[in-house]
């Protein structure tokens, strides 16, 4: 089944692109939405009936990959991004024609974000990193004006440059390992200390730490995030980076490159940059999404503070982080989008009292925002205590008080976000306004009810979910 | 022996000069031929080096299909004036005159350094030729690569049509 997760969408991509199956193209929007709900659902429950349509697909196309519990969250994640960011696309686009051209654009990267989690060899991970960067960028341009080729543009430049860095270092480990597969590179590093090794891995890293946006490397990121289209943020905010840069870092760093001393240095020093420089770039912002850019940044910090931590538990509270991250910062990039269809601008200086005349899009930004800050009972206030209480017990004192100070500005820069948009009395001239459309009010309030749900079931979700996927990673009983 | 090196050093010379001729065109003819001979003689040099997969692939998906998707996009784009040419090309060598130099001071540099390889590369130097030829690879080994590729092939047709449809 794992399989089809790959062929269905490209199937789908060629299928309503057919010339004589033009009346498909009304429905890419619910074939797009199917496809995800599949997804989920077998993220969710993994069986694998025979039927055969399926057994047929499978024998033309012998994919070799693997599933796991990491495998099926990420799975999971993505379709939920991918939905909501469809659903907004419904209202967001600005007609048929550029409703069409994303649906496409997303069934590819989905593909490609599919593949990367699923892949067990690098060069074919490399082969579908480049598969979701190529898609990024069409995405980002694809407003078509100067700002959203400045953003696609720089975003193509750092992206060459993490490319040819990834295969610099593909053909080292390959020199060394003799293979790409995932089990024989991770014999043949497993106890080589030789500084080909260590270079090969840091390269792989730096690579990693561009795609991801990671502080020193994130020049590209807040112009594309704010360029972009508004569903096109959601899911280069929700997923796409946090795919390629931070999942790829976790799965490699955990179970194929040995992390030792010196390497888990430098992703606790990058994480702490991450969340303290994010967090206070983002104080400094007035367009909407350029904040939630650099907000990105200092929660992406987090999560690689929780890798550094090196223990099942500090992998457990990455991952929950991972979660809460795409479903709060999700919230918000819809909430900036409802913003925007009816405002007609970003610039937070220009709005003010929002909530009474937006009451959803106000309450839903507020349940998001406290998540990210980490309010209890929130699930951003469990996953951040874990990482905190991860670092603690690693002995890095140090960076779990950067945790929680980088918590206190993000309830700053959070808080002048509410104060300047929702909070307060309504600003001249903004009388007129009304509650954004269904399509950009329901995904928000979804999000924001798993974001409620998820921080009141934290304690079966951790105990099920994520503390698994810790001690499977580091391989833990 | 010296005159096998001798060519592949002028293969490799020529490769780079037109690489950086091909970066720094600013008319997409132009560019779209530099990308057809680098693949070409990339083909040639991964041929000599014993690479005789890699010079398939790279002839196929470089040489041909990516070929394809920069010419429909030339198709799709405009020419600029005779004058703000002369004018973009004059401009472009002057802010670039320096990437040859740098280059050059590169190879040069990588030629003289040894890696530090020591026994890792024995693996790879006592393998014994593999027995599969160039389709058992592809469909054998790499076939999550080679459908990859053909997403990223779809991919960069959407773009083309996208954003250069768009732009005309």
């Amino acid at each position: 089944m794992a399989t089809l997760l790959i062929i269905i969408p490209l199937m789908c991509v060629i299928v309503i692109n057919l010339p004589f199956l033009r009346f498909l193209r009304g429905a890419a929007f619910w074939l797009f939405a199917l496809f995800c709900i599949f997804q989920g659902a077998y993220a969710v429950l993994p069986l694998e009936p025979s039927y055969a349509i399926t057994r047929m697909l499978e024998s033309l196309f012998v994919l070799h990959l693997s599933l796991d519990r990491l495998t099926l969250l990420l799975l999971f994640i993505i379709a939920l991004v991918a939905l909501t960011a469809a659903v907004v696309t419904r209202e967001a686009a600005d007609d048929d024609e550029d409703r069409f051209r994303l649906y496409n654009l997303f069934f590819i990267v989905v593909t490609g974000l599919n593949g990367v989690v699923m892949i067990n060899d690098l060069f074919s991970m490399y082969v579908f990193l480049e598969v979701a960067a190529l898609t990024s960028f069409i995405l980002i341009a694809s407003g078509g004006g100067a700002e959203h080729l400045e953003g696609a543009f720089k975003y193509l430049i750092l992206s060459a440059l993490a490319t040819a860095a990834l295969l610099s270092s593909i053909a080292l480990i390959f020199l060394i390992a003799g293979d790409l597969s995932f089990a024989p590179v991770r014999a043949a590093f497993a106890d080589n200390g030789t500084f080909l090794a260590r270079f090969a891995s840091g390269l792989f890293m730096c690579a990693l730490f561009v795609k991801g946006g990671l502080v020193l490397f994130h020049w590209w990121l807040p112009d594309a995030y704010e360029a972009a289209p508004a569903p096109v943020s959601i899911i280069l905010g929700g997923i796409i980076t946090k795919v390629v840069g931070v999942y790829t870092l976790i799965r490699l760093f955990t179970g194929v490159f040995p992390m030792g001393p010196a390497f888990r240095s430098v992703i606790l020093f990058m994480g702490g940059l991450s969340i303290l420089a994010g967090a206070l770039l983002a104080l400094r912002q007035h367009d909407f999404k350029r904040m939630l850019a650099y907000s990105s940044i200092s929660q992406v910090g987090y999560i690689i503070l929780g890798l550094g931590a090196g223990t099942p538990l500090g992998i457990a509270g990455a991952m929950f982080h991972f979660f809460n991250h795409a479903v709060f910062k999700s919230t918000l990039f819809v909430n900036a989008a409802a913003l925007e269809s009816v405002l007609g601008t970003r610039e937070m200086e220009r709005m003010g009292g929002l909530s009474v005349k937006m009451p959803w899009t106000g309450g839903t930004s507020l349940v998001a925002f406290l998540s990210a800050a980490g309010f209890p009972p929130l699930a951003g206030f469990w996953s951040k205590l874990v990482i905190v209480l991860a670092l603690w017990q690693a002995h890095s004192y140090g960076y779990a008080a950067v945790a929680v100070f980088g918590s206190v500005i993000t309830m700053g820069y959070f808080l002048v976000m509410q104060r300047n948009v929702f909070f307060g009395k309504l600003r001249e001239g903004l009388e007129f306004v009304k509650e954004a459309p269904f399509a950009l009010v329901a995904p928000a309030v979804v999000l924001s009810l798993i974001t409620i749900g998820a921080g009141i079931l934290y304690g079966p979700m951790m105990e099920r979910v994520f503390l698994p996927i810790g001690k499977f990673l580091l391989n833990v009983e | 022996m010296v005159d096998s090196i001798g060519i592949d050093i002028v293969l490799i010379l020529l490769l780079m000069a037109i690489s950086v001729g091909t970066v720094i065109t600013i008319r997409l003819l132009r560019a779209a031929v530099g990308l057809a001979l680098v693949s070409a003689l990339l083909t040639i040099v991964m041929y000599r080096m014993g690479a005789p997969v890699a010079a398939v692939f790279e002839l196929s998906v470089c040489a041909g299909l990516i070929l394809v998707i920069f010419i429909s996009t030339i198709s799709l784009t405009q020419r600029l004036t005779p004058d703000r040419i002369i004018h973009v090309e004059r401009e472009t060598l002057r802010r670039f005159w320096f990437l040859p130099i740098i280059i050059v001071v590169i190879a040069v540099f990588l030629s003289q350094v040894n890696l530090p390889v020591g026994d890792a590369a024995a693996p790879i130097a006592q393998a014994p030729p593999s027995p599969m030829g160039v389709r058992e690879v592809l469909w054998n080994l790499r076939h999550m690569d080679l459908i990859g590729q053909v997403i990223i092939l779809l991919a960069g047709a959407f773009g083309v049509l996208i954003l250069f449809k768009r732009g005309k």
